[in-house]
């Protein structure tokens, strides 16, 4: 029993602990501001980060794989800049949303094509696809463009009471990311897919020699990595309501981050979709306290989040050690 | 199509893909912006879009020359960008006296003189950014982080750091002779132009005069073979990062000597991007090994003459970033094995008919 709680623990390690990391900060963190004990604060972070979830997840799907997206963040920018002139010239809103996944699909694909067949690094093509975006985002409008459309805007001010909570609600493109997030946990889980996925991070060869189709998945990760890219676009575009090539300038990062501290490994193989929630949830949870002191600077942010990635890779680390002795 | 023997040797040599594209570019110039080629003298000194390419283009020039290390070891340095931002906010704290919240005037601010010696100055930075160079050849030499996460942690904390130091100001330099490194002339040609020849000198002495660059490019092809053949694959990590965090620390001088301020949220922004297209362009594998120094510079200035082409025929700045994605992903493409056969076997069947490539 005792031993398999330890495989357990090994297994698990870094996922527990990021949990952890989570749920002791945040309880600090009530500690210091009470006002960071109401529920509504806490559902708040799933407000804030919808889109950055949205990434995140599509970006755990990319890195189990062995990849890097770079293209991220600026594929939400060049979607919310698309939506938005889209709707200035009287398109059917319903018609606009499936297009942007359609937009982001392909390019995913496309990106993903280029990675597998003609073997360029992954990080220099989801770059350059990172600066085509925010061009074309700039070459669509150099302005951001105000959305008034009723739909989007009731859309995106369209509440979900949280049941058992009261008066505590979150937006409906709150309600999308999870649900995306669900069904992320299901493919990775459960579907010959998912698998797959984790089977090329690990070893490529070993998963093309066991017959695994390895050139489709990997292109599939990347499109599915463009669709949930630009389902975070139309989300961020309901939250802000207008478009912009300088939306999200860096959250490609973030996103990254976010699956860092979730305990995905950067070499690929290793993580889950779930830690890339509390990773999500941990960098909210900074931005929050810095609103709630006020008087601490935004850049603390960006110091945290590091030395928190620092923290979490050393903690990985030790489990890794951990596991190899373990194995030996 | 006639080959002769020098011909061949050249078009293997490593500058061939780089120079075609320049080359490229500049005929597209004579053709739609001849202006681009007009060189004047003005107060004795040259200037014309040309001597811009070489001005504007050398911080990037030398970023690139440490970025081509870091990547010869098969790593890579996505920090430089924040590198740059701490060196900059360095020199900016150091000239105007605005540490601290203690109350400073107007004038104390914006007089022409400096709270340190401008050598001091010139020392500190440098050393802020080396030291920025060596946390990273640590992380990864030691601690055994990938390159990638290792420095992206730096990139996210850095330019918070250098907000830090600045107090979150964006500091403006009114102390000229600091101007020098960005705006100086020397027998009129720019300052910065010189500043890369150094540094470009002290790389080569260091990596091919030595055995360094041997060691670099053994540990880029397979780090642990070259640990057991009793050479500190460590160090060697060690010492690219640290000089690629020197010649960042480099780049950041002169950046903000050139806009005479240190924005520590913009300055130095993408630098780390357009680092490593410069190297990818100039030819070095991201996987490491091979790797030359001298065309990830050309790398460079192909990115900087691109651009101030684009500007010359009057395109936005913004939407630049599309068409200097399709350039990229077309000279890339163009490297990668898969193409060069498919180009070459159509060669060899239709006699060298011109291709075009996807």
């Amino acid at each position: 029993m005792w031993n398999r709680i330890k495989l357990f623990l090994l297994n698990n390690g870094t996922l527990l602990f990021t949990i952890l990391i989570f749920v002791v900060g945040y309880f600090i963190c009530g500690r210091i501001y009470p006002a960071m004990q109401k529920p509504q604060v806490f559902f708040n972070l799933f407000i804030n980060n919808a889109s950055l979830l949205l990434l995140a997840i599509g970006m755990t799907f990319v890195v189990i794989s062995n990849g890097i997206d770079l293209s991220v963040a600026s594929m939400l920018a060049l979607t919310t800049v698309a939506s938005a002139a889209l709707l200035k010239a009287n398109v059917n809103p319903y018609v606009i949303m499936p297009l942007m996944l359609v937009m982001g699909i392909s390019f995913g694909a496309f990106q993903g094509f280029i990675i597998q067949r003609l073997k360029v690094e992954a990080f220099v093509v989801t770059l350059m696809g990172s600066f085509f975006c925010r061009g074309m985002a700039y070459i669509i409008s150099l302005t951001s463009v105000t959305i008034t459309d009723p739909v989007y805007k009731s859309l995106g001010l369209q509440k979900v009471l949280i049941p058992g909570f009261g008066k505590t609600y979150v937006y409906l493109y709150s309600v999308v990311a999870i649900i995306v997030f669900l069904a992320a946990i299901y493919i990775a889980k459960y579907t010959r897919f998912g698998r797959t996925m984790y089977a090329i991070g690990n070893n490529e060869q070993s998963a093309r020699l066991m017959g695994l189709p390895v050139e489709r998945t990997r292109i599939l990760v990347y499109a599915f990595s463009g669709f949930c890219s630009s389902l975070g676009g139309i989300a961020f575009s309901l939250a802000l309501l207008s478009g912009y090539g300088q939306y999200a300038p860096t959250m490609e990062m973030d996103a990254i981050a976010s699956v860092v501290m979730g305990g995905t490994l950067l070499t690929g193989g290793v993580g889950n979709v779930i830690g890339t929630l509390f990773g999500v949830l941990i960098n909210g949870t900074i931005v929050s306290v810095l609103q709630f002191n006020g008087t601490l600077s935004s850049w603390w942010t960006r110091i945290g989040v590091g030395v928190l990635t620092l923290l979490f890779i050393g903690i990985q680390m030790l489990f890794q050690l951990g596991g190899k002795k373990k194995a030996s | 199509m006639k080959k002769s023997n020098l011909f061949d040797k050249f078009r293997h040599s490593r500058l061939f893909w780089p120079l075609m594209a320049l080359t490229i570019l500049l005929i597209f110039d004579a053709f739609y912006a001849p202006s681009f080629f007009k060189i004047g003298v003005l107060n004795g000194h040259l200037y014309g879009n040309l001597i811009d390419v070489l001005n504007d283009g050398a911080p990037l020039a030398i970023v690139a020359i440490g970025m081509t290390l870091v990547i010869a070891t098969g790593g890579v340095d996505l920090s430089v960008g924040a590198v740059i931002a701490i060196s900059a906010a360095m020199g900016a704290v150091l000239i105007n006296p605005a540490l601290g919240n203690q109350l400073i005037t107007n004038d104390i601010l914006t007089a022409d003189r400096t709270n340190t010696p401008l050598g001091l100055i010139v020392l500190a930075d440098i050393a802020a950014g080396t030291l920025c160079g060596l946390w990273n050849g640590l992380l990864v030499s030691r601690v055994r982080i990938q390159p990638m996460v290792a420095t992206l942690i730096l990139m996210v904390a850095g330019r918070g750091i250098a907000q830090l130091i600045t107090n979150g100001q964006i500091m403006t330099i009114y102390y000229t002779p600091y101007f020098w490194f960005g705006n100086g002339f020397i027998l009129g040609l720019p300052v910065s132009i010189y500043i890369v020849a150094l540094v470009f000198v002290i790389a080569w002495l260091l990596v091919r005069k030595t055995s360094i660059g041997l060691f670099i490019e053994s540990v880029g092809i397979n780090s642990r073979s070259t640990h057991y053949s009793g050479i500190s694959e460590k160090n060697v990590k060690l010492f690219a990062y640290t000089f690629c965090g020197f010649c960042g620390s480099i780049a950041g001088l002169i950046l903000s000597s050139y806009v005479h301020s240190c924005d520590a949220n913009n300055i130095g922004l993408a630098y780390e991007l357009d680092a490593i297209l410069s190297v990818v362009i100039g030819g070095t594998l991201m996987a490491g090994g091979r790797f030359s120094m001298a065309s990830s510079i050309l790398g460079a200035m192909i990115i900087w003459t691109f651009t101030l082409t684009m500007y010359t025929i009057g395109i936005p700045a913004n939407t630049l970033l599309a068409a200097k994605a399709v350039l990229v992903m077309v000279v890339i493409l163009l490297y990668s094995d898969q193409v060069r056969g498919l180009i070459n076997r159509l060669g060899t069947k239709k006699g060298g008919s011109n291709v075009e490539s996807n």
